[in-house]
């Protein structure tokens, strides 16, 4: 059913879809709408007999979903920022335990200093920890993406995180076609575990292994993101078949047919790239898109053959590597070795600032000139960082950067030094 | 108030299974015995811990009428228990995490009652660390939604599993391996204590107990009750250890039943916040008795002697024992 609706109402009414049986909960923003939905339909009995727990930390939080799983419950969480790295013990556990767990991730950056506002910062740190990794660039991709996320998660036994830009798709309205209960249950089966916990059959979960056994079990779960690979892409024709729209995938491109220069790039800001590269085509260059929607597994041979002809390849992150760089450039080199293709990094977006089409045209237009360094932050204010270095270099004071800056700008701690 | 006449065990001061009603008898080990913590494992010889375990778990069955999943925290039990690929436990049993094992089991008692199998019991185990200290958030949590977990804490005073180092529970003046018994004040600080029991029936849950592995008895009656409530219980029971304490492995019950008697470890039970029952102390020790045997505290005694921390250590016990009207 179309429905104009809050990107998190949108997910909320997804989750709900797809009968999750324990849902954990911890507030932060930018997901609290989510889980605030998702309490009012458990309340109104719209999820059958679902467990709804109010947990004390979101450490707590993926641990209850742990014990739900391992139990034969399909469970459910959400966070932010923050929250994923508080539950971060229980990240790993949740993926070496093969739990088939969905979380929910409110793209949002990562303090000191402390910030609401929408980064990849969060989920790209998270990026190793045996979790697949969906990136949702629009509302309705984020709600179609959470039902193939269940079905991939419950066929592969491995977690899954569908990631969305936090407040622009969590706290934005848009149309969205909210499927029905028949089409989610026809695509997702009742959850069958291969292991549980079980009076009847007792089974030991979470022994000890050590050194003669560790690595087998290492890559049995690399040899389930490979795997992953392979599913996706059939979970999402299966989903076209009974929802009756494309929707997820490892990647999807938009006017790469020879294209001279490509931009790689994933979430909500696939949008505006799509449209920037609308007007640099009207403009006669020749240009085209890339969007990531699995990060993990990361589509390495996909991505290749979306590449290959490429002459340049930009790609536009939310998140970077002090000291190093872009995060998903380091997939997008291993995909495109042996090429000789130059491949540029745009940071963008950083703490929630805005990425403009205007900036986004001056650095593509850079980049197709070769003529951008690399990395490029886009948008930053190097007046203010060039007075802070200044002052660095003359005086020694150690503390954050942030209240550095603020002193001089006479914001923070009362007259400036 | 009927005063529940219990009985000893063993030792010298026994009245013995024999006078009681069958029913009532503790039975060590008979075939019928689940062994839910059977043999094999590799705890060490006199662990206080897996005597615990075998006669919780083993309760816990029984009165859940085999329909039980057993939840535990990162500690000896696991690792004793669990080297892959063997199991010692004949119950469906996780371990997820050091510090979450509560919310594991708020997690499993969710699932159950999702799928309608309310029927199924769930508990949740740990040592003094993965309970008082990282497990704390996870524990109070579990408590204050009343979730219908019993958890045990087997307390055995200090990190064993690391190697002993302080936990919270590490009484004061105990050596450990970083609060080492040199310095002008040797061993662990004198602080205020956790009493994690305590805290626990601050939460007001149906049922908080402490126990002892001195009265194996006593803690099977304790789990019994335990697992005739639901919501959130806990059980704290002292499980000496002879590797951690320097004691030696036949001391076990010895040391335990000390810690009683001495008014250091007090036992009693508590309903919805309110103390119910205290077991009396029928033959009070000074806390040296308890404390000399164990190499922990030998810096204490002999040459270095130190009568004021020893002082100190028995004003705690006749602190408890008037708190808790331990002597009558």
């Amino acid at each position: 059913m179309l429905k104009q609706i809050e990107g998190s109402q949108a997910v909320a009414e997804a989750i709900a879809l797809c009968r999750p049986e324990v849902i954990c909960a911890y507030p932060i923003t930018p997901q609290t709408h989510i889980v605030e939905k998702l309490s009012e339909l458990v309340r109104l009995g719209q999820i059958g007999n679902c467990q709804y727990v109010n947990v004390e930390s979101e450490f707590a939080a993926l641990s209850v979903a742990i014990g739900a799983s391992a139990a034969g419950a399909r469970a459910y969480t959400a966070t932010s920022s923050q929250g994923l790295l508080f539950m971060t013990e229980a990240v790993y556990n949740a993926a070496g335990l093969g739990l088939p767990i969905v979380m929910t991730i409110g793209n949002r950056a990562i303090g000191a200093p402390i910030n609401i506002w929408n980064d990849h910062s969060d989920s790209m740190a998270l990026r190793d920890a045996g979790w697949i990794q969906l990136h949702a660039e629009t509302n309705q991709e984020a709600v179609d993406l959470h039902i193939q996320a269940f079905r991939l998660a419950e066929q592969l036994n491995v977690p899954v995180m569908v990631c969305e830009d936090g407040f622009i798709l969590t706290h934005a309205y848009e149309r969205v076609d909210i499927p029905t209960l028949e089409q989610v249950q026809a695509y997702l089966p009742p959850f069958e575990p291969v292991q549980v916990l079980d009076p009847a059959d007792p089974v030991t979960i979470g022994a000890m292994v050590g050194p003669e056994a560790f690595a087998e079990v290492r890559y049995l779960a690399h040899h389930k993101h490979l795997q992953a690979v392979e599913v996706i892409p059939e979970l999402s024709a299966e989903f076209a078949r009974i929802f009756g729209r494309e929707s997820g995938g490892l990647i999807q491109s938009y006017r790469t047919e020879d294209a001279d220069t490509i931009i790689v790039a994933l979430g909500s800001v696939v949008g505006t790239i799509k449209d920037v590269v609308d007007e640099m085509r009207d403009g006669g260059v020749s240009v085209g898109a890339v969007k990531i929607i699995s990060f993990r597994p990361f589509p390495m041979l996909a991505l290749r053959a979306a590449l290959e002809n490429a002459k340049r390849v930009i790609v536009v992150e939310k998140a970077f590597a002090d000291g190093l760089g872009g995060i998903v450039v380091g997939g997008v080199r291993m995909a495109l070795r042996g090429l000789t293709t130059p491949i540029y990094t745009i940071i963008a977006g950083l703490g929630g600032r805005p990425i403009t089409k205007e900036s986004l045209h001056r650095a593509f237009g850079e980049a197709a000139a070769d003529e951008i360094d690399d990395p490029h932050f886009l948008d930053l204010d190097w007046a203010v960082i060039d007075r802070e270095l200044a002052r660095a270099k003359e005086k020694r004071r150690s503390g954050p950067i942030a209240e550095n800056i603020l002193r001089e700008l006479g914001l923070v701690g009362g007259k400036p030094v | 108030m009927t005063q529940r006449v219990k009985f000893y065990q063993t030792g010298t001061l026994t009245v013995g299974n024999r006078l009681l009603d069958e029913e009532n008898r503790t039975v060590q080990s008979t075939p019928e015995r689940n062994n839910s913590l059977t043999s094999g494992h590799r705890a060490c010889q006199g662990c206080g811990e897996a005597l615990g375990a075998r006669y919780v778990v083993d309760v816990a069955m029984r009165e859940a009428g085999d329909k039980l999943i057993a939840v535990n925290a990162t500690g000896c039990l696991e690792v004793f228990s669990t080297p892959y690929p063997e199991s010692s436990w004949r119950v469906p049993w996780i371990h997820s995490l050091f510090g979450n094992a509560p919310a594991v089991a708020t997690g499993v008692a969710a699932a159950m009652r999702a799928k309608g199998w309310e029927d199924t019991r769930v508990l949740a185990q740990g040592g003094d660390g993965g309970t008082v200290d990282i497990g704390f958030g996870c524990l109070s949590g579990m408590f204050e939604r009343n979730d219908d977990v019993l958890y045990i804490c087997y307390d055995n005073e200090a990190y064993m599993n690391t190697g002993v180092q302080r936990s919270g529970r590490t009484p004061p003046a105990a050596r450990t391996a970083t609060t080492p018994a040199v310095g002008p004040t040797k061993g662990n600080v004198f602080g205020q204590g956790k009493n994690a029991a305590l805290i626990a029936m601050a939460h007001f849950i149906p049922y908080v107990a402490t126990a002892s592995v001195a009265d194996l008895h006593d803690l099977e009656a304790k789990v019994t009750k335990a697992m005739g409530m639901t919501g959130a219980r806990y059980i704290h029971v002292h499980v000496p250890c002879p590797l951690g304490w320097g004691s030696k492995p036949c001391d076990t019950i010895q040391l335990a039943r000390l810690a009683v008697e001495s008014g250091l470890f007090p036992l009693f039970e508590a309903e919805h916040g309110e103390i119910t029952d205290v077991t009396p102390i029928r033959h009070k020790v000074p806390v040296e008795a308890y404390l000399k045997p164990q190499r922990r505290f030998a810096h204490l005694f002999g040459k270095s002697a130190d009568a004021e921390a020893l002082a100190a250590i028995q004003q705690m016990a006749d602190r408890n024992i008037e708190k808790f009207g331990l002597c009558g």
